[in-house]
């Protein structure tokens, strides 16, 4: 495929969103030569996704904020280069824009009035560099996997034949089956095409193979309002400078060492999170939390049956697999919240409502509390209420502590995870990564004894990841049992987690 | 208690020398599960009928419009009977059987049974009063009447809905857009909104979920309710952002012109359905006419 790369210039180039007082970034000065492909860094907050949505042309006119200086493609305000960028972004859901996989492809180049015959043309050899070739272009884009998705929405932007390739994390929210695809299709991609290309990305690793510069965004001074270029260079030099700047700033530095927080290490006894501390007592660390007799699960019929599994006090089980394989089902299941298709799910005699009910799916909604708690993959599907304080102190007030009772557990809850300054906040306006803490609070404030989390690490940037870490081995040596749905390695090995593995058998 | 059927436990002690630090056993559990469907799609005809599968999206719509308007002009019991079997006839031809029809039409023989009441007990008095109740009135007339009210809404509604069945709604657009030269802004902006519901029924029951495990799920159902509703709220317009970003950034929304990747026009085929559908309710009026039952609709009693 032929594409002209194109040249960027920033020019002390600077952004203020119309709703904010402060510029965003400013001074912001850098020069990329045709074809060099860069990766861009900083921490949250640095102002990446601006400098990206700059690129790409998409911050909007003057009624959506203010510029300074200036920022070209090939020469052009990149405001005007319609056409001449591709911005691939991180969700695979909201990228989807038609419902056949030859449409949605094609969907760029109709904007950008390419003839008809062309349109197919480029369509076809943008799937086919993307590895989706092989797929029947009348393919319902609604059953595709999240790696598919992706590359899908690479060869929508390929067929646009962008002088510059924009990708703003594009595998945050893969499972690592799903990021090697987007890898691989993304290095065929500049391979053939020599295009320009900026990608952003906590795990940086990812990219290395690829990238000849790394450009890293931040506070040019501590204090500073406007984030600027802070470091650029060949990717070794700025590794090794600036290592620990950006290992805070959340990024996957290569060759950082993973910390260990496996049952009894030191750096796990560092964080207290509950203020009870009798709570161990009451359990005993041979006789299972939860058990499965029997269980088939599945959202009406059985994804698998048989299953017999016991989890533990003080111990985190990692229910790890393929995409798709129902682990999430069978979370859900564990928690309570979806009924057994089959078999019986139990808890410990001695922490049911009465002897006689111990499955969690019998129970009111105000019993789970304190025995159960579930944390959704997505926070905001968690979210009830208008106040971060108010949202932590949900659980107890249900349980029926009083309003001083439950704010005092809410405040002490938000100290231990760094959120009391945003106590007044509304959650939803919160970053990524505070959400998440955010949602563990609300859930951990009901003191559950089995924890249940959906891919508490997934898309989080690495002071996200190593905070969520710290948090599931201090819940786990308060004598809690921990169940996780992950394919997070590195998290299942920080913990020394026991695997549960699901695999697909043959078909009955 | 039972025996572990499909799972088999195995020990693994992983190997310290590859992770290093980990030095407790790391026990395995393997979980069976049945295997995912192989993805394959069930081919989706675009009609139950090979006839109507076979023109354009934009004609089906006008070939509603031109079936039901001419229908409003009479309120008889002859013109809507023989326009409901003239349009059984033509669909059995059509590939649709009668038993087909009715089964995937069946929410609107509930309407009509539901005119039919209305109209049975309540209608304008005309001829002897058989018997009333308070607003009730049953007179000598009721009954042609609401027969004939009900069989016109079959008459009008069947065909609509048979033609709307398996109708494409990316072929729909682009018919609007090239036929009807409908803006495309509006029509593809609001076709990929359509997309966003599957995601968001997704988003309805964890909602639903959370509430549970969160100890809301107890109370009174319509507050709960309400307040899912106000979470899908959120998160949909959230979700409109984002797609409405990645639409942009795909070079859609500004004034530039637009090529269609896609060709939508009318063909031979069209125009013969067009006629059809005229003809089928001019027949049918002409009958009425001809037999003396023409009841111009707007004249009253």
């Amino acid at each position: 495929m032929q594409v002209q790369p194109a040249a960027v210039e920033a020019n002390g180039w600077g952004w203020r969103h119309a709703t904010r007082k402060d510029f965003a970034l400013r001074a912001v000065d850098f020069t990329i030569q045709p074809g060099e492909r860069v990766l861009l860094l900083g921490a949250s907050g640095a102002g990446k996704s601006t400098m990206m949505a700059g690129l790409a042309g998409v911050l909007g006119g003057d009624e959506e904020g203010e510029q300074e200086g200036s920022l070209t493609i090939d020469g052009v305000d990149a405001r005007e280069a319609r056409g001449r960028v591709g911005l691939v972004l991180q969700d695979p859901d909201s990228q989807i824009i038609l419902e056949r996989l030859g449409d949605d492809a094609a969907f760029g180049c109709e904007n950008l009035n390419v003839p008809r015959e062309e349109i197919w043309q480029r369509v076809r050899e943008s799937l086919n560099l993307v590895g989706l070739g092989d797929l029947d272009l009348n393919r319902s884009t609604r059953h595709l996997s999240g790696g598919q998705r992706q590359r899908l929405a690479l060869a929508g932007v390929l067929a646009m034949k962008p002088g510059l390739l924009l990708l703003d994390e594009p595998t945050a929210n893969l499972d690592p089956e799903g990021v090697v695809e987007v890898h691989d299709a993304v290095k065929k991609v500049v391979e053939s095409t020599g295009q320009t290309m900026v990608v952003v990305e906590h795990h940086i690793d990812v990219w290395l193979d690829m990238v000849d510069r790394v450009i890293v965004l931040g506070r040019p001074e501590p204090g500073s309002p406007a984030g600027a270029v802070i470091a650029d260079g060949k990717p070794d030099e700025v590794f090794a400078a600036m290592g620990d700047v950006l290992a805070s700033g959340g990024a996957w530095v290569p060759g950082r060492t993973i910390p260990d927080y496996r049952p009894g290490s030191a750096a796990s006894q560092a964080v207290r999170v509950r203020n009870v501390t009798a709570d161990t007592s009451q359990t005993d660390e041979h006789t299972p939390v939860l058990s499965c007799r029997n269980l088939s699960f599945g959202r009406g019929s059985a994804l698998g049956t048989g299953i017999n599994l016991d989890f533990y006090p003080g111990e985190v089980t990692a229910l790890m697999g393929p995409n798709g394989a129902g682990k999430s089902t069978f979370a859900l299941t564990l928690a309570g919240l979806l009924p057994p298709v089959d078999g019986q799910v139990l808890i410990a005699e001695n922490l049911a409502p009465r002897a006689d009910r111990r499955e969690p799916i019998t129970w009111k909604s105000r019993e789970l509390l304190g025995r159960i708690g579930m944390v959704f993959q997505e926070p905001e599907h968690q979210f009830a209420a208008n106040f971060v304080r108010d949202e932590v102190a949900v659980g107890p007030k249900s349980m029926g502590k009083t309003q001083e009772e439950a704010y005092a557990i809410a405040d002490s809850m938000l100290e231990r995870m760094n959120l009391t300054r945003f106590a007044q906040a509304n959650p939803y306006t919160l970053s990524g990564g505070e959400k998440r803490r955010l949602s563990v609070a609300s859930m951990l404030a009901a003191a559950p004894q089995v924890l249940v989390m959906d891919e508490p690490t997934f898309g989080q940037d690495f002071t996200t990841w190593t905070e969520m870490v710290k948090l599931i081995a201090a819940i786990r040596d308060q004598g809690s049992c921990v169940i996780m749905v992950t394919h997070d390695e590195a998290l299942v090995n920080a913990l020394s987690a026991r695997r549960v593995m699901f695999q697909e058998g043959s078909r009955a | 208690m039972s025996e572990p059927v499909q799972i088999t436990v195995q020990t693994n002690e992983t190997d310290s020398a590859v992770s290093g630090k980990t030095e407790t056993a790391t026990i395995s559990d393997y979980v069976t599960v049945s295997p995912q469907d192989s993805r394959v799609e069930p081919f989706k005809p675009a009609s139950p009928s090979w006839f109507v599968a076979r023109i354009n999206p934009v004609s089906r719509i006008i070939g509603a419009l031109l079936l039901c308007i001419p229908m409003f002009f009479s309120l008889d019991l002859v013109s809507a009977s023989s326009a409901l079997a003239i349009e059984f006839v033509l669909l059995w031809i059509g590939g649709v059987a009668p038993w087909t029809v009715c089964r995937k039409t069946w929410p609107v023989w509930i309407a009509a049974l539901g005119s039919f009441i209305s109209v049975f007990l309540y209608a304008r008095v005309s001829g002897e009063i058989l018997w009333s109740a308070g607003w009730i009135v049953i007179s000598e007339g009721s009954f042609p009447l609401a027969l004939a009210t009900a069989i016109r809404v079959a008459a009008i509604a069947v065909p609509g809905v048979i033609l709307a069945l398996g109708l494409d709604p990316t072929d729909l657009a682009d018919g609007l857009v090239e036929i009807l030269h409908f803006s495309p802004r509006f029509v593809y902006g609001g076709l990929a909104g359509l997309r966003m519901f599957t995601l968001l029924q997704d988003d309805w029951r964890a909602l639903g979920l959370s509430q549970r495990s969160r100890g809301l799920g107890d109370g009174n159902a319509i507050m709960r309710a309400l307040s899912q509703a106000f979470g899908l709220l959120v998160l949909s317009i959230r979700r409109a952002t984002k797609l409405a970003t990645a639409m942009e950034a795909r070079g859609f929304g500004s004034d530039a012109p637009r090529s269609q990747a896609r060709v939508s026009s009318l063909h031979a085929i069209d125009w013969v359905f067009y006629a059809i559908c005229l003809s089928i309710p001019f027949a049918a009026l002409a009958l009425a006419i001809a037999t003396g039952n023409w009841h111009f609709a707007f004249q009253g009693a």
